[in-house]
Formats: structure tokens, C-alpha cells, sequence
């Protein structure tokens, strides 16, 4: 009888809590709504300490209030929401911590499949953000089946970064950039081979007739390769030129410098095709001009490119740092850290992270103007 | 038809009140939030008032040596206040701050580098000073200006520099090409291109909202970010109380280390009653002695 009353009790308590919480968004939807939410969710550690829980019992509270955190980012209308799960820099904790945190991590990761989860519930589309080479395979496996079922879920995104940190995005970033122009001007890479492999005849035999022959008959095709590669130049070249232009206006100079340098590097082109070592130099140094890479390279190819910058990003526990997380993406994003422990975040945190944003919404606006 | 109508038009009047009800609390909630952080704001002036007057006596002495350096980034639209930053530079180097870097988006304060350094006695260029100079002349500070081209766009430059040994690497047919993309290379690689400032320990915002505003990504990584105000009501109370909080969160960490040592040898010898309790109960017990004493 008394456990019945208990429970009806709680189930009051718990329609007027969520009365209350629609009442409020209701309001805070008055004004502006971050699209992006981004938690480091600092201090279960201490927690369990605080609290005299064992260990891992921290995280588990942890875990719970993600929970109730994401249902009312996504009843307040918040479209991306980003949690910081797991740091390359964590995999140096000891390895039986490691070990168990990385279990959590996977009964929850199933946990997200099941019919009654919440990425069903809300319409939820799943991302895992950072270096999945790190992970052990039943959770990279885990990740990548999650990822794979919510491809059609619209509504909303959940980020989880999981052996990430932002140095390590900004390096994976360069790399595949570094990668996909390499293979824009493969022409210009099999011709090196090519003309590498005939610097080694010419080496070896200066005097034989068989050795200029062959020199002569690839001479022949690292011209037309060439001319290929020319024309990839010519395009960066122009994509350089039209980006000073519009920076510091100094059209005509630019223009003037880059032809320059073509005309260079063609009479080389003309005058060297025997002695091909000289015009590679040239072009090199061309390239380390024009800086074939761009920022919009290197951001595209970032693993948090799938969502737009974060607005805030809050970090639990009073701790001002960002360690490693989303230092590229918060460039105009609000930083709030609330001194309680992440088990100890509540509703009213989050509102009042939404009312800080309010705050300096117009701010944040004209500031993604200009830049 | 005419019901209809009336049931449509009672409808419409109701979404409008409720919704200008609605609006009217969200004013006014805001209007408190404004109150609280104008309380904050009183708060914050008496209290850097009485630590410039030197009042609270735990401000008096600072160990700077823990602060290597330090970054102070400052809204653009206010960065052209050149007194105000020479005014803050002023302090800082009174209270011993060695180097630091100055950040604004626009790069407003970069453009006034030299009459910012003609005003300022025993400043460099960070890119000058060599480490001789700074060894031999304890009072000199080193300065490094900063925007916003010195962050995305520099990582590109760097990402050029590892581009050329890739390509290299790709034409003398290396097998292990992929591996030079890692994190120390491309610190490298930024150093080659001219961009290889230090971490700053400490990160300082003045602006309206605490937010680093673009500062070079790659060298955040750990740092501690406060926000300090708008920068026109800079204060010399508040500059110390950030600088004394850094090097205190520091210095308490090792003196906490300390006292856990200390109290570990006689824990279990001298007091009986604490036999019972748990190792947690006292870290906690010490954390709380620690925050009496300060």
C-alpha cells in the first residue's frame, strides 16, 4: 500500500516537474535558442569521491544526468548536441580504469539500439566524432553499427567524442587534405616517378646510346604530363589570386607575380626537358608560394564538419580549461563553467547557460559576420 | 459559419496574450539576470578595490614564476583604446609578468605595435628577444602580437610545410609517407612557418562575453581561460586576483601533495578515532583545512 503511494507520489512529482520544465522553455523560447550544445562533462571522478561511491559509480551518475541533459536540450529545441565521451589523453589512465570506463561505454553504445532508447525517442542521429582507429573493435564495431542505423534520423544530431582531441582532429584534418590534393595532381606524381627513374639511367650510363633514348622516349610524356599538371596549377594559381584580391587588393601585383613565375617555370619546361631535375626544384618552390593548402580544405575535411560551430560549450566542475576539446569550432561559441560536478548539473545550469547565450546572442551574431 | 469565425478570431486574441504574457515574463526574467550580474559587478569592484589598496593581505605577494606566460585577449572594437592596453601593460609588467601575448581578431593591436612598445619601458618583440636578453635582464618583457590570421590560417601555412615533405616523400616512393602527420611534426611545421609561439598557462578575455575569439587553436590546449570584463573598465584589483588565483590553483595542488605526504606518515599513529575513517574523509578534511587557511 505504502510502496503504491510512493509511487504515485513520484509520478506527481514527476508530471509536475515536466509541467514546470514546458513552462519554462516556453519562456526561454521567447528569445533566441542555441542551435549547438557542446558538455565536457568533468568531475564524475570527484563525485564518486565526494559522494563515497565506489569506482565507476561516478560515471554511471554521469551517465544519468547526459540522459536528462539531452532531453532537454532536444525539448528546448536545440538541434546538435556534442559530449565530449572519451580523450586520446584518457587512454593514459590506468588500464583497468580504461578498461572499465570503455565497458560503459559499450553497454551504452547498445544501449542507443534498442527500440524504447532515446536517439528513437527524439528522432536522434548519431555521429562519432575522433581517431575510431584507437578504439578496440567491439566498440569501433558498436559505433559504427549505431552510426549506420540512425543515418535516416532527421531531427536531431548527437555528436560523441570518443578518442578525440582537437590536435589530433587538426592533424587528421591536414593529413586527408595533404591525401586528396595529392591525388588532384597525381599526373605531376607519376611523372615524377617517371623522371626520377630516368635521372637513374642517366646516372648510370651518361654515354650510352640506349640510356638518351630511353631519356628522350619518357622526355616525350613528362611533357604531355606535365602540361596536365600545368593546368591543375593554373587553377590554384587563379584560386590564390582571386583569394589576395579580395583580402588586401593587390590584384594586379599578384596577377603580375604568379604569370611571372609560370612564364619561369614553362621556359625551364622548354629549355630543360632533358635535364627534367631542374624545372621539379622551380615547381616546388611554386607550390610552397601559393600554398596549395587553404583553411577550407583542412576545415572540410575536419571530423566535426558534419555540424555547424558549437554556441556554448559548457564544462563542468569550474574548470577553465578546454583541454584539447573543440578548440578549432569555438572560435564566437560562449564558454560557461558551472562549479558543480557533472553529476551535480541540473536543469537550472542549462537554463542559465541559455540565458547567458540570450545575453550576448547579438554579440556572438556580428561577430559570425565578420568573420 | 459565423460561430466558426468567432471561435478563430477568440483563438487568434488567445495565442496573442498568452504570447505577450510570455514575452513579458521572458523580459523580465532577463531583467533580473541583468541585476544579478550588476550585484557581481559591484561585488567585483569593491573587492579589486580593496586588493589594490592592498587591504586583503593574501594578494600582497604573488608568484608570478608559475605564470610563464601569459595571453590577453581583447575585443577588437575596444582594442583601440591604446591607453587602456598601455595602462594594462603597465600593471603587468608590475607585477612581473615576463611574457605575454596580445590578441585582437582584427589584428587592431598589431597595427599599433610600435607605438604600444615606445611606450612601454624594457619591452621586446617576442620574435627579437633571444634568450640571452632575457636571462641577463630580469625586468624585461617580452611581447607578442597576435590575430586572427596568426590561427586557421597559420595551421594551413603548416599544413603547406608537411604538403611539400609528403609530396617528397611520395616521389621518392617512401613507404612510411603517412606517418609524418603527427602532432610534435606539425608543431614543427608551424615553427617553420612562422608560427611557433608558445602556451600560454593563462588566457585573460576582455570582451563582453568570455569566449577566446579565434586565438590560435593550436596552442590552447590546456590553457586556463578567464573572463575579465569589458576593457574599459579594466581594474588593477581584478588583473591581480586572476593572476593570484592561477598561481594559488597551482601552488595549492603542490602544497595539498605536500600535506597529504606529511599527514600520511602520522595518520594511522596519532589518532585512534581516525583509524575508522576513510581515506576520501580525509583528503577532504585536508582540502577543507587548506581552503581555512587561504
Amino acid at each position: 500500500m505504502d510502496k503504491h503511494r510512493g509511487s504515485r507520489l513520484s509520478e506527481l512529482f514527476g508530471s509536475l516537474g515536466s509541467f514546470f520544465r514546458k513552462c519554462m522553455f516556453c519562456i526561454l523560447s521567447m528569445g533566441p535558442i542555441p542551435k549547438h550544445f557542446a558538455f565536457i562533462m568533468d568531475g564524475n571522478r570527484r563525485y564518486a569521491k565526494k559522494e563515497k561511491l565506489e569506482e565507476g559509480a561516478g560515471h554511471r551518475a554521469g551517465f544519468s544526468v547526459l540522459m536528462s541533459m539531452l532531453k532537454y536540450c532536444y525539448e528546448l529545441g536545440v538541434t546538435y548536441v556534442t559530449i565530449y565521451a572519451f580523450s586520446i589523453e584518457n587512454f593514459k589512465r590506468k588500464p583497468d580504469e580504461v578498461q572499465n570506463l570503455m565497458d560503459l561505454i559499450l553497454e551504452k553504445i547498445e544501449g542507443l539500439l534498442k527500440e524504447e532508447s532515446l536517439v528513437n525517442k527524439y528522432g536522434i542521429r548519431v555521429y562519432f566524432i575522433g581517431n575510431l582507429k584507437l578504439l578496440s573493435k567491439p566498440v569501433r564495431v558498436a559505433a559504427e553499427k549505431v552510426m549506420k542505423a540512425t543515418t535516416n534520423n532527421t531531427k536531431c544530431v548527437l555528436l560523441i567524442c570518443i578518442a578525440y582531441t582537437s590536435c589530433d582532429e587538426i592533424v587528421q584534418a591536414v593529413h586527408e587534405s595533404c591525401k586528396n590534393k595529392l591525388e588532384e595532381i597525381q599526373p605531376c606524381n607519376s611523372h615524377r616517378s617517371f623522371s626520377g627513374r630516368v635521372e637513374e639511367v642517366d646516372g648510370k650510363s651518361i654515354d650510352d646510346d640506349i640510356g638518351h633514348s630511353v631519356q628522350e622516349l619518357f622526355g616525350v610524356q613528362t611533357n604531355e604530363l606535365r602540361a596536365t599538371r600545368a593546368s591543375t596549377f593554373c587553377n590554384d594559381v587563379a584560386e590564390g589570386v582571386e583569394r589576395t584580391d579580395k583580402k588586401s587588393g593587390v590584384v594586379g601585383h599578384g596577377v603580375h607575380g604568379s604569370c611571372d613565375k609560370w612564364g619561369e617555370v614553362q621556359s625551364l619546361e622548354a629549355s630543360g626537358t632533358r635535364d627534367g631535375v631542374i624545372p621539379n626544384v622551380k615547381s616546388e618552390k611554386l607550390l610552397v608560394d601559393l600554398s596549395i593548402l587553404k583553411v577550407v580544405d583542412i576545415e572540410s575535411h575536419m571530423y566535426m564538419s558534419v555540424a555547424p560551430n558549437p554556441d556554448i560549450v559548457i564544462r563542468s566542475s569550474g574548470e577553465t580549461r578546454l583541454s584539447n576539446f573543440l578548440l578549432w569550432q569555438t572560435s564566437n561559441c560562449l564558454l560557461y563553467s558551472p562549479n558543480a560536478l557533472w553529476p551535480d548539473m541540473r536543469l537550472w545550469h542549462l537554463v542559465w547557460a541559455v540565458l547567458d547565450f540570450q545575453r550576448n546572442y547579438s554579440y556572438f551574431e556580428k561577430k559570425k559576420k565578420q568573420f | 459559419m459565423d460561430l466558426k469565425d468567432e471561435v478563430q478570431r477568440v483563438r487568434f486574441w488567445i495565442k496573442q496574450i498568452g504570447n505577450f504574457w510570455l514575452r513579458l515574463v521572458w523580459h523580465s526574467v532577463h531583467l533580473l539576470v541583468r541585476f544579478w550580474y550588476l550585484g557581481v559587478g559591484v561585488a567585483n569592484v569593491i573587492e579589486s578595490y580593496l586588493i589594490s589598496s592592498g587591504l586583503l593581505k593574501r594578494y600582497r605577494s604573488i608568484d608570478v614564476g608559475k605564470l610563464r606566460y601569459l595571453a590577453i585577449v581583447i575585443e577588437s572594437d575596444d582594442a583601440c583604446r591604446i591607453s587602456k592596453v598601455i595602462q594594462l601593460l603597465q600593471w603587468l609588467q608590475a607585477i612581473g609578468v615576463k611574457h605575454l601575448c596580445l590578441y585582437d581578431t582584427e589584428g587592431v593591436l598589431k597595427k599599433s605595435k610600435e607605438s604600444i612598445l615606445a611606450k612601454l619601458k624594457n619591452a621586446t618583440l617576442f620574435e627579437e628577444a633571444d634568450e640571452r636578453d632575457s636571462l641577463l635582464d630580469q625586468k624585461h618583457m617580452t611581447l607578442e602580437f597576435a590575430s586572427i590570421s596568426d590561427g586557421k590560417e597559420a595551421v594551413a601555412k603548416g599544413g603547406n610545410v608537411l604538403f611539400m615533405k609528403y609530396l617528397k616523400m611520395a616521389n621518392s616512393g617512401a613507404e612510411q609517407k603517412e606517418q609524418i602527420f603527427t602532432e610534435a611534426n606539425m608543431t614543427e611545421a608551424l615553427r617553420a612557418a612562422g608560427f611557433g609561439g608558445p602556451e600560454p598557462d593563462l588566457l585573460l578575455v576582455y570582451g563582453p562575453a568570455r569566449c577566446h575569439l579565434g586565438f590560435p587553436a593550436w596552442r590552447i590546449r590546456y590553457t586556463e581561460i578567464v573572463h575579465m570584463g569589458p576593457l574599459k573598465s579594466v581594474r588593477y584589483g581584478s588583473l591581480v586576483k586572476a593572476i593570484y588565483k592561477f598561481t594559488t590553483v597551482q601552488q595549492k595542488y603542490g602544497k595539498f601533495l605536500f600535506r597529504v605526504w606529511q599527514s600520511g606518515k602520522n595518520m594511522w599513529t596519532s589518532d585512534p578515532l581516525k583509524k575508522t575513517k576513510t581515506r576520501v574523509d580525509d583528503f577532504l578534511l585536508m582540502i577543507w583545512q587548506l581552503w581555512n587557511v587561504y
